[in-house]
């Protein structure tokens, strides 16, 4: 076990550098440059444009950038080009406006879709079944910037209220009844949006899951033997089936960085999605590669729990 | 030699055995009877099948100089007209009425026709669709063949060094430091060709003993694949191809290279895990026993057998992929503007989506459909061409 987790600590370090290296280059091979961002504005002269190059070592080759970069990564003082605040501060704040999003969608996603998928699983077949599935495709299909439109139209059309921004522009200093009830009306719809297709998929996984385990010899047993029916679903089989989901908590730890670039940016909710959108208009580069390092950390994160939580969970497994 | 190939072909080919053991039906037959069966897979296939009509018939009658729908005339007078809404004619000019009578979608804010765009945009959807998961799929089976049959030997320290002196020639050419660059080059492949000399001249005998350190095996060449693979799954996908296409230049093959090579990594596993598989069976160990060579053992004898998931990744992959193109298009990244495509009608749309929500609507609900038939159609095959179910009669 020790020697599973030392190992797969190294592995994933190397595969961080070889990860920090790749963004690095795709970011720094890209035809244009961002000091050239527009050669037709009178005020950008080039003398400026020199200042600004030597400012961020943008005249040094490309290894010496690469060190750099990571050196004030490391040490918390990238700074963003665009209005040289510091890039982990300015990811920490809009990471805090995203949160809420994230943690309403996750509860909403594990909620909903296992009892749906247990009892589609249960009347396999049957018109609950065949309609579960049927909308989960449908939620997989849609796309989310037509969903919204649709949830907008319908919310706005039926219940007057604004659902753009993170609150209604120019509220002032409502009672806080008012003020929370309107903070729940603008999280409601984005997040909804960000669980429909994790609803979808992972009730089909629970579906999947359930037929799996309920035709193992161990569930007849118990049928065999007596059991009463609640008892075989929800003590032997559910149970069983519940195995890979405890690994997928560490899977869901890079959508918090995530943030949905389309559903944020539609309802200009100022979280990550929208601030890597807009440092990717203006060629931001120190808050792309910030963002890509950090969500990368958080994705061998993730793997990492997920595979040390299946070994917890599961005594069968010996790495 | 032939015969030894796939349980299902030695059935039909032997003579020998009883005909209980013969299939009633051939492949096709008996995926078609599956298909049948499966309602909500055959009516993706009938979407599909009308989408690429659809789409052909749109690359046909837009394109071209006297286009039979144009999708970029402008008519300013009968803009936001609602669907199925018959042109005012006498305020346009004989070419500007619409070929069908009526306008069958609306017109947009600048009075196109929006059946003409959607007819334009869905060769987009298709063709980005099918190249990109093309892409995506040939890289895949390339990466998990090789990890998956030849993953056992060792890239040795020289082969690493040669690759390494190649690439910084190439790199060094490409910076435009030309002396230096090609004489990288000229070194890598001189080695090359030494290595080959050295392997053919030295035969059975063991390298001298200095040579060892460079004839070392560092890592097997399985697992250098399935470490790229978790490096690329650490990146953001969205976010990855969002970034290289607002950095490259705005165009179609832009977009579809950039989704096909950042969404290699699932067909690449499946294929490996495949060949993994097959290449302990019996099968292939008799077509290696009888010398057929390795390269026909992969392409004819084990691809064929490994297909099948692959398949449904790609078919699944293709709606995933029309969903990205819509959702780039729709933040503006897509195929540059005159052009239509679905997601930029309904981004162009969505300023108007109180006033005329047709222009959201007609494009959403098409790209929803198209999505779904791929969805349900690749689900559907999952499921046929499961072993399982087959000698069910």
């Amino acid at each position: 076990m020790l020697s599973f987790i030392g190992r797969s600590i190294i592995q994933k370090i190397i595969t961080l550098f070889f990860v920090s290296v790749v963004s690095f280059l795709i970011i720094h091979l890209a035809p244009g440059k961002p000091s050239q961002v527009d050669p037709l504005n009178p005020k950008f002269t080039p003398e400026m444009v020199e200042r600004f190059r030597k400012e961020f070592h943008l005249d040094k080759p490309l290894y010496i950038q690469y060190i750099y970069f990571y050196r004030n990564l490391f040490t918390g003082k990238t700074v963003s080009w665009k209005d040289n605040q510091s890039a982990l501060k300015k990811i920490w704040e809009r990471f805090l406006n995203s949160l809420p999003l994230f943690i309403v969608g996750t509860i909403l996603t594990w909620t909903l879709s296992f009892p749906i998928g247990i009892r589609s699983a249960i009347f396999r077949g049957g018109f609950y079944d065949r309609s579960s599935t049927f909308f989960s495709y449908l939620l997989i299909s849609i796309p989310g910037f037509f969903f919204a439109y649709i949830l907008i139209i319908f919310v706005v059309n039926s219940f007057h209220v604004p659902v753009i921004g993170m609150e209604t522009f120019g509220i002032g200093d409502p009672s806080w009844p008012r003020w929370l009830m309107d903070r729940v009306w603008h999280l409601l719809l984005p997040s909804v949006l960000g669980a429909t297709g994790g609803i979808a998929i992972l009730s089909r996984y629970v579906r999947s899951q359930m037929l799996e385990v309920e035709s193992q010899d161990y569930v007849r047993t118990a049928r065999a033997k007596g059991v009463p029916e609640e008892q075989v679903l929800y003590k032997h089989a559910l149970r069983n089936a519940l195995l890979p989901f405890v690994t997928m908590f560490g899977l869901i730890l890079p959508g918090l960085i995530g943030g949905s670039v389309i559903i944020e940016s539609i309802f200009s909710w100022p979280g990550m999605g929208r601030m890597a959108y807009e440092a990717i208009l203006a060629r931001d580069y120190p808050i792309i590669l910030t963002v890509n390092f950090i969500s990368a950390v958080l994705v061998l994160a993730g793997t990492f729990v997920s595979d040390v939580l299946y070994m917890v969970v599961d005594p069968r497994i010996r790495l | 030699m032939m015969k030894i190939m796939k349980s299902s072909q030695i059935h039909s080919e032997t003579p020998i055995e009883a005909s209980s053991a013969v299939p009633r039906r051939s492949r096709l037959q008996e995926f078609w009877r599956l298909l049948k069966g499966n309602s909500l897979a055959f009516v993706g296939l009938i979407i599909f099948v009308l989408f690429f009509c659809a789409a052909l018939a749109g690359l046909i009658l837009t394109s071209g100089t006297k286009p039979v729908f144009d999708p970029a005339m402008v008519r300013l007078q009968e803009k936001l007209l609602p669907p199925l809404s018959s042109p005012n004619l006498e305020t346009l000019r004989p070419e500007e009425i619409p070929k069908l009578g009526v306008y069958l979608f609306g017109t947009d804010d600048l009075g196109r026709d929006v059946f003409a765009r959607m007819l334009q945009g869905a060769w987009v959807s298709l063709t980005v669709g099918f190249v990109a998961v093309g892409i995506a799929v040939l890289i895949g089976i390339f990466m998990g063949g090789i990890s998956g049959y030849f993953g056992q030997g060792h890239i040795r320290v020289d082969q690493i060094l040669a690759a390494f002196v190649l690439l910084l020639g190439g790199g060094l050419l490409a910076v435009g430091a030309i002396f230096s660059g090609s004489a990288l080059l000229l070194i890598g492949s001189a080695y090359i060709f030494f290595s080959r000399w050295l392997k053919k001249g030295l035969g059975k005998q063991p390298p001298p003993k200095w040579m060892k350190v460079f004839f070392a095996g560092v890592i097997s060449i399985d697992t250098l694949i399935m470490r790229l693979v978790d490096i690329m799954l650490c990146f953001p996908s969205f976010f990855l191809i969002l970034t290289v296409v607002a950095l490259l230049p705005a165009s179609m093959y832009n977009i579809m290279i950039v989704i096909g090579l950042t969404s290699w990594m699932g067909a690449t596993r499946f294929v490996r895990a495949e060949f993994l598989s097959l290449r302990e069976q019996d099968f292939v160990t008799a077509a290696r026993a009888l010398g057929v060579s390795n390269w026909r053992i992969i392409f004819r004898h084990m691809i064929p057998n490994a297909i099948a998931p692959v398949l449904v990744s790609a078919t699944i992959g293709i709606a995933t992929a029309i969903l990205t193109e819509a959702g780039l298009s729709f933040l503006g990244f897509g195929v540059p503007p005159p052009h239509a495509t679905w997601g930029n009608i309904l981004s162009d749309g969505k300023r108007f989506i109180f006033d005329a929500p047709w222009l959201t609507f007609v494009p959403g609900f098409a790209i929803l459909l198209v999505v779904l038939s791929f969805n349900l159609f690749g689900e559907g095959l999952r499921d046929i061409l499961n072993p399982k179910l087959k000698e069910r009669y």
